[in-house]
């Protein structure tokens, strides 16, 4: 691999992809305060940089345990994902709506 | 530039273009696939440095479950798009202002780390001597050795992830008809039929030709 490919990304470019992507969805949930479906895809994409750089220092480290910790990253963001979406359908069926706005009945 | 740099560079425009994507398009269901797109383009980078199994595990828990899953609920709930994207140009130039400042100080710092950087390929040879057979399985021994208890938790959680989505989204539903077994099971006869006893009555002869 080493002679087809030559010098291969650094961590320093791994860093830096998972850097912009972790901007990009923070800024997503700046910019989509009101639906709640978009933040929910922007938690996904903080998670998934998140992975990104622990792939990476896996990779620089030749240590398996980053690996692992992504392993469980995506079990625990499959379940996230998975009850956020159960709690918006039992929302929508109550209220008729998903806007952040609208719900605000804990503040009495 | 060589041929692994440029592969990365390409998908990672492409994961970054569709990420910008992901918060910029008005209709959810686009701004669902366009994630769908930067997982499969995040998870082709994890290709290009040998992680392959948490790249096909990408794939296959996000692009085939998770966002099939968000699909399907961005198709059910009747949502007024209009409505929801009010507030987006008034909180534009804060969060741009936030973000940018965000990743310029990420960047510079790892610019100062990278400048002392190797590229992956040069520990590949330590990667390859430690596992015999592939990254699946380095990083299962690492899993079933070192992270067997965690590994195990994160099961429980599943299971515990799959019922709490069950018991929020149940309902009784007035009206509509559910079997109970163990009243069907331990019914009796004398609960379902009554024997009458009755007078036999010869039947008029015009009434029997009226029918209804």
């Amino acid at each position: 691999m080493n002679a087809l490919l030559g010098h291969g990304p650094t961590l320093g470019h791994y860093l830096a992809f998972s850097a912009v992507l972790f901007c990009i969805a923070v800024a997503g949930i700046f910019l989509n305060r009101k639906n709640v479906i978009v933040l929910l895809m922007c938690i996904e994409l903080l998670l998934l940089s998140v992975n990104i750089n622990f792939v990476a220092f896996s990779r620089q480290l030749g240590d398996a345990a980053g690996q692992v910790f992504v392993f469980f990253i995506l079990t625990v963001a499959a379940a996230e994902a998975a009850i956020g979406l159960a709690i918006l359908v039992t929302l929508f069926r109550n209220r008729r709506t998903i806007d952040v706005a609208d719900i605000d009945m804990l503040k009495g | 530039m060589d041929y692994a740099l440029a592969l990365f560079y390409a998908f990672a425009a492409l994961a970054v273009a569709s990420a910008v994507g992901v918060i910029g398009v008005r209709n959810p269901v686009h701004a669902a696939l366009f994630l769908v797109l930067t997982f499969f383009s995040v998870a082709c980078s994890w290709l290009l440095i040998g992680a392959e199994f948490l790249g096909v595990a990408l794939v296959l828990v996000y692009v085939g479950a998770v966002m099939v899953l968000f699909l399907f609920v961005v198709m059910m709930l009747d949502i007024d798009i209009a409505r929801i994207r009010e507030g987006y140009v008034r909180y534009l130039p804060v969060g741009l202002l936030v973000a940018v400042v965000m990743l310029l100080e990420m960047l510079a710092l790892i610019g100062v780390k990278s400048r002392v950087a190797t590229a992956f390929a040069s520990n590949d040879a330590a990667l390859a001597a430690d596992s015999a057979s592939g990254n699946t399985h380095w990083l299962a021994q690492s899993l079933f050795t070192g992270f067997m208890l965690p590994f195990e938790v994160a099961a429980v959680i599943l299971t515990v992830a799959v019922i709490a989505a069950v018991m929020l989204t149940l309902r009784r539903r007035v009206g509509a008809k559910h079997q109970d077994p163990a009243w069907q099971a331990s019914v009796r006869a004398q609960d379902r039929v009554r024997i009458v006893k009755m007078e036999s009555a010869k039947p008029q002869a015009d009434a029997g030709e009226g029918g209804a």
